[in-house]
């Protein structure tokens, strides 16, 4: 399943990032590493972004970029 | 030959990395995660006054600073918030090749007490490169707050390098914290330190496998010595369930803007007049001065009447609404507000093509343009970062804020009741939307033309919520206001003014040199429902805006109405005097907050985008639609006037 389709408040573990070059560092930056666990916590306006936390940080990603994160 | 720094070391790069230092002086290198409280750390050692703010991108060129610890002295590099040493948008670039070609003696990594783990990945990667970290965890009054306990001593004996627990507002462990940068820098003396480069050279499936190892690492000492409260840990996540939700986020986001500025311009009020009253009855003093001195007429007006006159004005009515304004701002910006309106805004700077973190690059505008073209570093996409340098004009700074309070004021509210009190806010909380409405058309105009391209990729970090120091903002930035005005007001509108009165003062023929220009732009004046002095005075104002209005003033004074300006009422006699109507107020709002950038700004344009195609670009762009703008309400105004 990727991240952009978790519903809101589910907790969910990566499995992949496959996402490329700059998006894909800044992912594994953010700690979205293999087995990390991510809480999906809320919408924003128009359903564009939606924020998550991710190692204790709350972090908001577009659809776009959070369809390149799969999990389970 | 890969990342080496034989390969990337360049002569000219020598005095950015190569800190000069004199015997017996070492350099520290401050180092984290964006919003973990480097500058604060920076500020509480060095004593300066480095501006913080609750964002993370609010750093984005290293300062430095100096400070005597037990006879030795330390160089302090506070470098740009990192998230890794792996990517590399531009202003983490700055971080990491100071880390591996700088000439640190310590290099302290400052870590945000309630987001540990995270944290230490960056810890984990500097401490591949150097032996000389230090690990300083940091707002760990914020993690008591929360009941967050960190075991100190365990992690010192697990990582093996020196960690100490920092409040750095409040000044707590910060002894401590220099204690562990003497010891280090000390110990480096007796061995070279050799920088493990090789480990950032890695390919990308290696680089994923490090970080994957790392933060197993940082999960599992974050278990074994970081013990939390997962109750107190909703708090920021109850506010932003109504701060950021769909339903209240811009509403409450207008509201908040509106707020701040209806009490800008009723706390402004009283002020304003106090400080007028007094610069300008020390204006007759000055004058009576130099009479008994017998300075010559001519030296006498031009320094009382030109330089002074023009420095009261700019300081009676900007320095009140600006003492209040930035507290006001900064309170929002250390409690963590603006990336919240960056989160609420995205989706249209997405649809207009632009990058969502412009919002922030933006908000900066409001303090300085110049500081706001600076500020697009934090955009890593390079045609997203033109496009917010080309915008960021489109928002009302410091110099051009008082025109807006003043004008509204003078024609919208004069009877002094309390609705009146609202309209100026009003006024300005529209103006801000105008702007923001003309920055998203440029940005989606631009992004559909000639710098076409997909919205680049997008990660906002929305930090915790932390509670602002409210008397050291309210001190600080009213202390910074007004050494910025009054200095402003010396270097700029006291010269402009002798230069204005001059103009007003030389005669060619029948008339002065200023009302020959502004009879040549009265034409182009009128069309777009101003006059030939405003537009003068909006040339005149290139150097800074602040001067528009004095300017304005003096022209129109000096033409025979002299009227001496003690009041917003007077001053709407002066402007109506000379044909202003309501148009002309708006015009002049609209012109002003659309207009070409200040010189400073485009100089600013000129070096960060380092082409005078997109220079130029930024002039023309802004003042095209100031000129059409004004030209449709001119003509709208006509039509429902008849």
């Amino acid at each position: 399943m990727k991240l952009a389709d978790v519903g809101v408040g589910k907790k969910v573990k990566v499995q992949k990032n496959s996402a490329h070059d700059y998006l894909k560092e800044r992912f594994l930056a953010l700690g979205l590493t293999r087995g990390a666990e991510v809480e999906v916590l809320r919408k924003g306006p128009k359903n564009n972004l939606t924020v998550y936390r991710i190692r204790g940080a709350m972090i908001a990603l577009r659809n776009e970029e959070s369809s390149f994160i799969e999990v389970t | 030959m890969g990342l080496t720094a034989q390969s990337v070391r360049l002569e000219s790069l020598k005095d950015i990395y190569e800190i000069e230092k004199g015997h017996g002086q070492h350099v520290v290198a401050l180092v984290g995660n964006p919003n973990t409280g480097k500058s604060t750390v920076f500020n509480y050692l060095t004593g300066l006054k480095q501006h913080t703010g609750n964002w993370p991108g609010k750093t984005v060129t290293s300062a430095r600073g100096e400070y005597k610890y037990k006879g030795r002295e330390y160089i302090l590099v506070d470098l740009p918030g990192s998230y890794s040493l792996f990517t590399a948008s531009k202003d983490e670039e700055v971080t990491r090749d100071f880390l591996c070609y700088g000439n640190y003696d310590a290099v302290v990594v400052v870590a945000d007490a309630t987001c540990l783990e995270r944290n230490l990945n960056l810890l984990l990667q500097v401490s591949r490169l150097t032996k000389k970290a230090i690990l300083c965890i940091n707002l760990i009054d914020e993690a008591k707050k929360r009941n967050i306990t960190i075991d100190r001593q365990g992690l010192e004996n697990e990582l093996k390098i020196p960690v100490v627990l920092t409040a750095a507002r409040s000044g707590l462990g910060m002894d401590e914290l220099k204690k562990a940068i003497e010891s280090v820098s000390l110990k480096q003396g007796e061995s070279e330190d050799l920088k493990n480069l090789s480990y950032l050279e890695c390919g990308p499936e290696i680089r994923e496998k490090i970080t994957e190892q790392n933060y197993i690492y940082a999960n599992e000492l974050k278990k074994k010595y970081v013990k939390e409260d997962a109750g107190k840990l909703n708090r920021d996540k109850k506010i932003d369930d109504i701060i950021t939700s769909q339903k209240y986020g811009i509403p409450i986001m207008l509201a908040l803007l509106g707020l701040i500025f209806w009490l800008t311009v009723q706390g402004a009020n009283l002020p304003s007049r106090v400080l007028g009253n007094f610069l300008f009855g020390l204006q007759y003093k000055l004058d009576a001065l130099f009479k008994a001195m017998g300075v010559n007429d001519f030296i006498r007006s031009l320094l009382v009447d030109g330089a002074y006159r023009s420095l009261a004005w700019v300081v009676s009515v900007m320095l009140p609404p600006m003492a209040i304004f930035f507290p006001l701002f900064t309170l929002f910006e250390d409690l963590g507000y603006l990336p919240r309106v960056a989160f609420n805004l995205d989706h249209l700077f997405k649809k207009a093509g632009a990058h969502g973190k412009m919002c922030l690059t933006m908000c900066m505008g409001f303090g300085c343009n110049a500081a706001g073209v600076i500020g697009c570093r934090i955009i890593d996409s390079p045609r997203e970062r033109l496009i917010a340098v080309i915008t960021n004009n489109l928002v009302p700074c410091n110099g051009r804020f008082p025109l807006i309070i003043v004008l509204s004021a003078a024609f919208f509210a004069y009877t002094g009741t309390f609705i009146d009190s609202i309209i100026p806010a009003l006024f300005i909380t529209l103006m801000v939307i105008i702007g923001v409405f003309a920055t998203l058309s440029v940005s989606y105009l631009l992004s559909g033309t000639i710098l076409k391209g997909i919205p680049s990729t997008f990660t906002l970090e929305l930090p915790p919520y932390r509670a602002p120091q409210l008397g050291r903002i309210i001190y600080s930035s009213i202390i910074d206001r007004t050494v910025f005005v009054l200095s402003r007001a010396a270097v700029v509108a006291a010269p402009a003014g002798a230069i204005t009165w001059l103009l007003a003062n030389i005669y060619v023929g029948d008339f002065s040199i200023l009302i020959h220009a502004a009879n040549l732009l009265e034409p182009l004046g009128r069309i777009i429902g101003l006059d030939g002095f405003i537009l003068m005075a909006f040339i005149a104002g290139f150097p800074a805006n602040e001067t528009v209005i004095p300017v304005l003033l003096m022209a129109y004074m000096t033409t025979g109405r002299l009227t001496d300006f003690e009041s917003i009422d007077s001053l709407r006699q002066i402007l109506v005097s000379n044909g202003w109507t309501r148009l002309t107020a708006i015009n002049a709002m609209l012109f002003s907050l659309l207009h070409w950038p200040c010189s400073t700004s485009l100089w600013t344009i000129k070096k960060e985008t380092g082409s005078l195609k997109w220079t130029l670009a930024a002039f023309i762009i802004p003042t095209g639609i100031a000129f059409l703008v004004c030209f449709i309400t001119a003509g709208l105004y006509r039509l429902v006037s008849g």
